[in-house]
C-alpha cells in the first residue's frame, strides 16, 4: 500500500521537521535512497517549482513528492500526512500552554536544534551539489567546470545585499536561460 | 450553524494566504496581517508575532501551524482543520496541475538544460540559506561544534535525520543546564 507508506513517511517528516519549509528537505532527500518515488535530480526540479509556484514552500514540496509517488491522491496523501502532527501539537499548545517560547526548557531544545538543522539542509545541498556539478558518464565521472562556475558566480552575487532581495523566481528564470544557454 | 458559518469564512481567507503567497514562512506575514487583522479582525498584530514565534518552534511548516492556531482560537478542532485545510489547497492544485504539465514537456532537449541550469541556481539558493540559517543558528562554540557534527553524521553515516535533530534537543537541554549552574 504506497498510501499508508506515503502517510506514515510524511506524518514522520511533519513531527521531525521544525523550523520552516526547507527544514523538510534532509527528509525528503533521504526519500531518495529509500524508496524509488523521485531522484535526488528530480528533488532539484521539485525544489525549483515549489520556490516559484505560490504556497508554502514546505507543502508545495511534500504535494509534489507526493504526486510524483502516487499521482494526485498521492499528492493529496502526502500533503495531509505532513500537516497532521501539526495540527495536533499547535492544538495542543493553544489550549494548555501558555508563553510556550519562553518557556526556558522549549528555548534550550532550540537553541540545540537550530544549528542542526542549518547541518543538515547543508547535508541536502552537498547530496544536490554532486548531482548538479559532476558528469557521471558510463565510465568516467568528471566535474562540470561550466556548472562549478555558475553555482560560484550565483552563489557570490546572492551575496549582495541588492541581489538577495530579489525573488527566487528571478533567480530560477535566470538559471533556465543560462542552462538553454550553455547547453549544460 | 454559526461555527460551519465560521469554519467557511476561515477555509476561505486562509485558501487566500495560502495561494497569494510566494514561499511561506516570514512572505507570508504580510498577507496574513491584511487578512486576518484587518480584513476579518480575528487577532491582533501581536497576537500574529507570538503565533510566528510559536510557529517557528514546534515542528511543522510555519504556514500551517500558523494556520491551525488561528482557526483553533476562532472556532475550536473544526476551526484549526478548516484553516489549516485552506492554507494548503492552492499548493495542492497549483503543484498537481504544474507537475502534470511539465511531465508533457520533460523530454525536449531546451527543458532538460533549461532544469539543468535551474539545478545548479538551486543549489546555490539553498547554500545561500544555509549560510543565513547557520549565521543566525551558531552562537556560540557549542553552536559550531553541533554544526560541524550534523553535517558530518548526515553525511557520512545511516544516522537517521530524525534521531539527529532529537540528540540535538537533548544536547540543547544539558548544555543549558550545565551553563545554568555555573552561573548561578
Amino acid at each position: 500500500m504506497i498510501y499508508l507508506t506515503l502517510a506514515f513517511e510524511f506524518f514522520k517528516i511533519g513531527l521531525f521537521s521544525i523550523g520552516g519549509g526547507m527544514a523538510t528537505l534532509p527528509f525528503l532527500m533521504d526519500l531518495t535512497a529509500k524508496y524509488d518515488w523521485y531522484t535526488a535530480s528530480e528533488l532539484a526540479n521539485m525544489i525549483a517549482i515549489s520556490e516559484s509556484t505560490p504556497g508554502p514552500v514546505g507543502i508545495n514540496m511534500a504535494t509534489y513528492a507526493g504526486y510524483n509517488a502516487a499521482g494526485i491522491p498521492g499528492a493529496v496523501v502526502a500533503t495531509l500526512s505532513l500537516t497532521a502532527p501539526a495540527l495536533i501539537i499547535i492544538i495542543v499548545i493553544a489550549k494548555f500552554l501558555e508563553n510556550f517560547s519562553e518557556n526556558p526548557t522549549v528555548k534550550a531544545v532550540f537553541y540545540g536544534i537550530r544549528p542542526t538543522v542549518a547541518a543538515l539542509i547543508g547535508y541536502a545541498v552537498w547530496e544536490l551539489l554532486k548531482i548538479a556539478l559532476v558528469i557521471t558518464g558510463s565510465e568516467t565521472t568528471q566535474i562540470a567546470y561550466t556548472s562549478v562556475f555558475i553555482f560560484l558566480g550565483a552563489f557570490l552575487l546572492l551575496q549582495v545585499k541588492r541581489l538577495k532581495k530579489l525573488h527566487p523566481l528571478v533567480w530560477i528564470i535566470a538559471g533556465a536561460v543560462i542552462g538553454i544557454l550553455f547547453k549544460i | 450553524m454559526m461555527n460551519l458559518q465560521k469554519c467557511g469564512e476561515l477555509y476561505i481567507s486562509f485558501f487566500k494566504i495560502g495561494g497569494l503567497t510566494f514561499g511561506g514562512g516570514l512572505a507570508m506575514l504580510p498577507m496574513l496581517q491584511r487578512e486576518v487583522v484587518t480584513e476579518r479582525g480575528w487577532c491582533t498584530e501581536e497576537e500574529i508575532l507570538d503565533m510566528y514565534a510559536i510557529g517557528q518552534c514546534t515542528p511543522g511548516i510555519i504556514a500551517v501551524n500558523t494556520a491551525t492556531y488561528v482557526g483553533y482560537r476562532q472556532a475550536g478542532f473544526i476551526g484549526g482543520v478548516s484553516a489549516t485545510l485552506g492554507v494548503v489547497s492552492p499548493s495542492v492544485i497549483i503543484i498537481c496541475l504544474v507537475a502534470s504539465i511539465l511531465q508533457n514537456f520533460i523530454h525536449l532537449p531546451a527543458v532538460l538544460h533549461a532544469l539543468a541550469g535551474i539545478r545548479i541556481i538551486v543549489c546555490a539558493l539553498m547554500m545561500n540559506t544555509v549560510v543565513t540559517m547557520a549565521k543566525k543558528g551558531i552562537i556560540d562554540k557549542l553552536g559550531a561544534v553541533l554544526f560541524a557534527g550534523g553535517f558530518i553524521l548526515a553525511c557520512f553515516t545511516p544516522i537517521p535525520t530524525a534521531l539527529i535533530i532529537v540528540a540535538a534537543g537533548i544536547i540543547g537541554v544539558i548544555a543549558k543546564r550545565i551553563g545554568g549552574k555555573k552561573t548561578s
